[in-house]
């Protein structure tokens, strides 16, 4: 027989707890009241997206519109294939005014 | 001089002194408040780091907040091993003491009535983790033995072939994992008051390895908690490339709400 009350060690959240479980907690779970210092954790802005993100899901960060990793290059390679893109795009539009300047200076050059 | 007054937690009189040592946000020390036969437990806070901008700005500031939640979640714990505290979300600060006390007057009938819940209850967390995909095994070049090998390896159809086969691994992985946890789920609900599923973590985030599938809360009596932890820990060895997690006794931090989120 156990002694009442008798409480086992506790389980992953000493000092080394995981950071995620501990946010999850504090920051998402517990009573929300509006203290009369007016810092509402309920609003979301409040948060970094990316500390909001480590308690959500992406899927579920995706669904509130968070979505920063996508364009981050460091963390997403569609991030890293926009900015191939736009470095493409912009070496176009150098190659496109190069060539207008060869075309402006072709009639001068014409006998 | 003044400070403010952050509030952890609400929770009915108790015999068993804090800790001594216990500090709070901030490093001060907490200390009880009783009003109207309740407790909330407070501590003094610097205007400078939580006045209204400045806990802003601090909340965006990861190695600040992290430190916060530690203090915040330190002292809840120290709660919990003395009596059954309701945890306040972080950040929940007043001007001063009568700030407070307005506040526990205000709530007077919740507080009591979610105590009467959840007097002598802890919550316990579950995880469970779709380990890391193991290492696909290098397709060697000459063919492999076993029934389905073709003599012509490296042929387009042998590719098709072995994606469709490693699609299909993956896809089976999965099935168990999700059985798994709908049947571990379901067993810890029978042995436990309540529950919550909540969002799965995201495994780039929270740094830990394999995808979370379940993340679940039980809200389980003090008493029982030891049968439950044994629980667990049988289901432990029971689905190979699954990983159960237990974390707690938290404070009924996912049980304070009325209603199921």
């Amino acid at each position: 027989m156990t002694t009442p009350g008798r409480f086992p060690e506790p389980y992953g959240h000493g000092s080394g707890a995981n950071l995620a479980d501990i946010l999850e907690r504090v920051l998402d779970k517990g009573i929300v009241i509006a203290g009369d210092i007016r810092i509402n954790l309920l609003d979301i802005e409040l948060l970094t997206i990316k500390l909001r993100l480590i308690v959500a899901s992406v899927d579920k960060a995706k669904e509130m519109g968070i979505d920063w990793w996508e364009t981050d290059p460091a963390l997403s390679s569609r991030a890293r294939r926009d900015e191939l893109t736009r470095e493409n795009v912009e070496l176009r539009e150098r190659l496109a005014r190069l060539e207008e300047l060869e075309l402006g200076r072709a009639p001068k050059e014409a006998p | 001089m003044t400070g403010l007054r952050y509030v952890y937690a609400v929770c009915r009189p108790f015999g068993t002194p804090l800790q001594s040592q216990l500090t709070g946000v901030g490093g001060a020390p907490p200390g009880l408040l009783h009003h109207h036969g309740l407790i909330a437990v407070v501590s003094q806070v610097p205007e400078a780091d939580f006045g209204e901008e400045a806990l802003k700005a601090h909340l965006e500031d990861l190695d600040w907040l992290s430190a916060t939640a530690r203090a915040h979640q330190g002292v809840i714990d120290a709660l919990t091993t003395v009596t059954t505290p309701l945890p306040l979300r972080l950040g929940t600060v007043f001007r001063d003491c009568s700030g407070v006390r307005t506040m526990i007057e205000a709530r007077e009938e919740d507080f009591r009535r979610t105590l009467d819940r959840l007097e002598g209850r802890v919550e316990w967390g579950v995880k469970l983790y779709l380990e890391p995909e193991p290492e696909p095994e290098p397709e060697p070049e000459s063919a492999p033995a076993g029934p389905a090998a073709e003599p012509r390896p490296g042929s387009g159809r042998d590719y098709l072939r072995r994606r469709r086969t490693s699609t299909h691994a993956q896809e089976e992985r999965w099935q168990r994992a999700e059985a798994f946890a709908r049947t571990l789920h379901e067993r810890l609900s029978r042995n436990s008051e309540d529950s919550r599923l909540h969002a799965p973590q995201n495994s780039a985030l929270s740094t830990v390895p394999g995808r979370n599938v379940l993340n679940a809360a039980y809200l389980v009596p003090r008493a029982h908690s030891e049968e439950f932890v044994e629980l667990v820990d049988r289901t432990k060895d029971e689905a190979p490339g699954i990983r159960v997690e237990l974390t707690g006794p938290w404070a009924a931090y996912s049980f304070v709400g009325e209603a199921a989120p």
